[in-house]
């Protein structure tokens, strides 16, 4: 083995990447940083519209790509994975140093948070130690200002031997000159001299030893010193890298042991390398860093007291969730009757065009009655609110409120022997479950990772949101009038949410205590500052990225599901409709639940999207086999009492749609996410057990109890 | 041994302190150096979530929040 010469290595990391370059002329960049440092945002505003995102093969990290022109030049951007170093040796610094290292880019931008430069300099400084083109990019220089922290960059430029830029990514200020930089970096018009790390001379000292065994092997590939840096750190899937990528194997000169037998203390080594690096970030923070005011983040501690405090920390988190939910149902009944006007004007259209061309009543039914009207239905249903909810929701998250979820709740996923980022996923879940368990990549335990997937079907998704507002405003808030309705609608809502958290930890706790078994593992979480949200980016890129993708899916879906249930609803063997004879079988069952055959029919035909559950309920109870028009719903009330609903249905209907089999699009993820079946089956009956078992309970006790 | 010494989680909040020692193993400890956690750095004492733990602690600029059984591995003397 050792050195041989056709080294496909890089070719073989860009095909990993599924790098889209447009010619070989193209510059390729990689973008690395510190999480929370805004590095989306610089990726986002540099290539506006043209990324893509993608799997790193074979792991379950997602990067994005993107590119831009600057100067008549193609820039192809690689959005590595956020991180705080490069020398844990997770599965995202693996893929960020390999990408750096060996995926050769022309140049990388390293994105740095000016309020917290110290902390971000250690990324950096390990980053100048691999390879030379490195622009660095201090951004957030406006929470910088406001804080009063005067960064000296032209200094810090110098102390670094690369070019510095401030920026503001989210107003677009300091990004021409960014791209100025990279340019002059890549075109070698700047020549970099990032500067050296000091270490011990007893560490330079083997360095040096094992860079005289190591450079006549890697020749000049990559930078040998650091390489037999990462060697003496106990490093070996450095070694895993190189000769997958270089095709050198220096696993044979048995550098390793050599060390030990030098009899020094590999730990002390460790811990000494690193201190070096965070000592020389601190020394550079303090001469380039000027904090004009030592109070600087004082109103974020005082809002952090209130949010996190021991008495109102809680219940302003569920107060919170209670506005979001009651801005959204009251927001989104206007827009919602006015939508469903307009579609199902067009359903009169169509309907008349059908008349006219003397088209089959079938062909009518099927196309107009099923299809166009399941579609109106779901559109007119689930756009409005989404498009208040994921604004709202997104909003929270840019100000930074999530990780303070996370940090009130951590305490009761850890009793439930859970990960404390559990509680980030689940927020997640509640724009797409989907999402959520491609969340929980977060999560580095892999046992604490599958319970976190396992359990992120019991909060509510975009998809279930219409059922339970729709049950609740016109079952439980029926009675109620006016605002009263919508705020008896808000606390029921909030009251299942609390209750799938509940679930949640409770569903954890037991999966930790049998097949999961486990104690928690280590936790540190950041809390960043809070930032001032930048408004009409949260309504473009919520309704861009969230709104539009959700409800695309949702009219994927439902037009064939509409075409289905229209079929089975108008196929008859005997005079009896083949949804009749569904329903009929599973009515004894769905008794025992309190809910009927037609109800769980609908929960299984809404396998593929939870969206048109409540449709097809509807439809069913309409002895037409389509669905009514949403006229009123005093209307949809009436239709739904005479088929016999009582208030311990649309209970039961809740609480089963908190709890039953997650839909396909997720079952597929969790599939994809744990490349086990025996998984995904685990997530689909844990849920549906679940739901079986606390309705059938409800039910019984309600009827024991002779309440109804 | 200085009795000032105690484990990172015990420090009142408000107050704070300089690490002594890290007695964490492996990965843990290689992330809690990562943090900036190395021997002779200020920590402060921000607040304890509602239930008391995990706390949340000033490490070099950063407000990072750490469960009990982690802080517990990092020895400091109260400042």
């Amino acid at each position: 083995m050792g050195l041989t010469s056709q080294s496909t290595g890089i070719s073989t990391l860009k095909e990993m990447l599924n790098i889209q370059l447009s010619s070989t002329d193209d510059i390729v960049l990689a973008l690395a940083g510190n999480p929370n440092t805004g590095k989306s945002t610089v990726f986002n505003s540099l290539t506006g519209l043209n990324q893509h995102t993608g799997n790193w093969t074979g792991k379950t990290v997602t990067t994005a790509q993107g590119n831009y022109k600057f100067k008549g030049k193609n820039f192809v951007l690689v959005d590595l994975p956020g991180t705080y170093s490069l020398l844990s040796n997770s599965v995202e610094e693996e893929i960020a140093r390999d990408f750096i290292c060996f995926g050769n880019p022309h140049a990388t931008i390293v994105v740095a948070d000016a309020t917290c430069l110290e902390r971000n300099l250690n990324l950096v400084l390990q980053i100048l130690e691999m390879t030379d083109k490195v622009v660095l990019c201090v951004n957030l220089m406006d929470e910088a200002r406001r804080k009063n922290i005067g960064i000296d960059l032209d200094k810090l430029s110098d102390i670094l031997g690369i070019p510095v830029v401030g920026t503001n990514a989210r107003n677009g200020e300091g990004l021409e000159k960014l791209m100025e930089a990279v340019y002059k970096v890549c075109s070698g018009e700047i020549s970099t001299k990032p500067v050296k790390i000091p270490y011990d001379k007893n560490i330079e000292a083997i360095i040096e030893s094992i860079d005289e065994k190591i450079k006549p092997l890697i020749s000049n590939k990559i930078n040998s010193k650091w390489v037999s840096l990462k060697l003496i750190d106990g490093d070996k899937t450095i070694l895993k890298s190189i000769y997958k990528y270089l095709d050198i194997d220096l696993a044979e000169l048995n550098i390793i042991p050599g060390i030990e037998t030098n009899q020094i203390q590999y730990s002390s080594i460790r811990d000494e390398i690193v201190s070096s690096i965070v000592k020389f970030a601190e020394s550079i923070s303090r001469q380039v860093v000027h904090i004009k005011n030592k109070t600087y983040n004082r109103l974020d501690r005082k809002i952090d007291d209130i949010l996190t405090s021991k008495l109102f920390g809680i219940p302003i988190m569920i107060a919170l969730l209670g506005i979001v939910f009651w801005i959204t149902i009251e927001g989104a009944n206007v827009p919602s009757s006015a939508i469903a006007n307009v579609l199902f004007a067009i359903e009169d259209k169509l309907t008349l065009l059908f008349i006219k061309y003397d088209l089959p009543d079938w062909l009518h039914g099927a196309l107009v009655l099923g299809v166009y009207r399941t579609l109106a239905w779901v559109v007119s249903v689930m756009l409005p609110p989404m498009a208040i909810f994921f604004p709202l929701f997104t909003f929270l998250e840019d100000l930074g409120y999530l990780p303070r979820v996370a940090f009130n709740l951590d305490n009761y996923f850890k009793k439930a022997c859970a990960h404390g980022k559990q509680a980030l996923t689940m927020c997640m879940g509640f724009g797409c479950n989907a999402a959520g368990v491609i969340g929980c990549r977060i999560i580095d335990s892999p046992r604490e990772r599958l319970i976190a997937i396992l359990t992120n079907f019991f909060v509510p998704c975009n998809g279930r949101f219409p059922t339970l507002i729709t049950i609740t405003t016109i079952f439980i808030a029926g009675a109620a009038k006016g605002h009263l309705q919508a705020i008896i609608a808000t606390l029921t809502i909030t009251g299942v949410i609390v209750l799938g958290v509940i679930m949640t930890l409770f569903v954890s706790r037991i999966l930790s205590k049998t097949i999961l078994k486990g104690i928690p593992s280590s936790f540190a979480l950041e809390l960043p500052p809070y930032r001032k949200p930048q408004v009409g980016r949260i309504i473009v890129r919520s309704i861009l990225d969230r709104t539009i993708f959700v409800l695309s899916r949702a009219v994927v879906v439902a037009a064939p599901a509409g075409l289905i249930i229209w079929l089975m609803a108008n196929m008859n063997i005997n005079g009896i409709s083949l949804l009749d004879y569904g329903a009929g079988f599973l009515q004894p069952f769905a008794h025992l639940l309190g809910m009927d055959g037609y109800i769980l029919m609908a929960f299984i035909l809404g396998l593929p999207a939870n969206e048109i559950v409540m449709p097809i309920i509807i439809m069913s109870y309409m002895a037409t086999g389509t669905m009514i028009e949403l006229e009123s719903m005093e209307a949809l009330r009436n239709l739904l009492v005479s088929n016999g609903w009582t208030w311990l249905t649309a209970i039961n209907v809740m609480l089963f749609c908190l709890m039953h089999f997650p839909c396909g699009t997720t079952l597929l993820t969790i599939r994809k996410e744990t490349k086990s079946w025996k998984w995904t089956f685990a997530a689909f009956l844990i849920p549906t057990m679940a739901g079986i078992t606390i309705t059938f309970i409800v039910t019984q006790t309600v009827r024991l109890l002779g309440l109804i | 041994m200085n009795n000032n010494i105690v484990p990172l989680h015990l420090i009142p909040c408000g107050k704070s302190a300089k690490v002594k020692e890290i007695t964490a193993k492996g990965n843990i400890r290689r992330r809690m150096l990562d943090l900036g956690l190395i021997v002779d750095t200020i920590v402060e004492s921000l607040r304890k979530s509602p239930s008391g733990d995990p706390i949340a602690y000033e490490i070099r600029g950063a407000v990072i929040a750490l469960r009990s059984e982690e802080a517990s591995k990092i020895l400091v003397e109260l400042l």
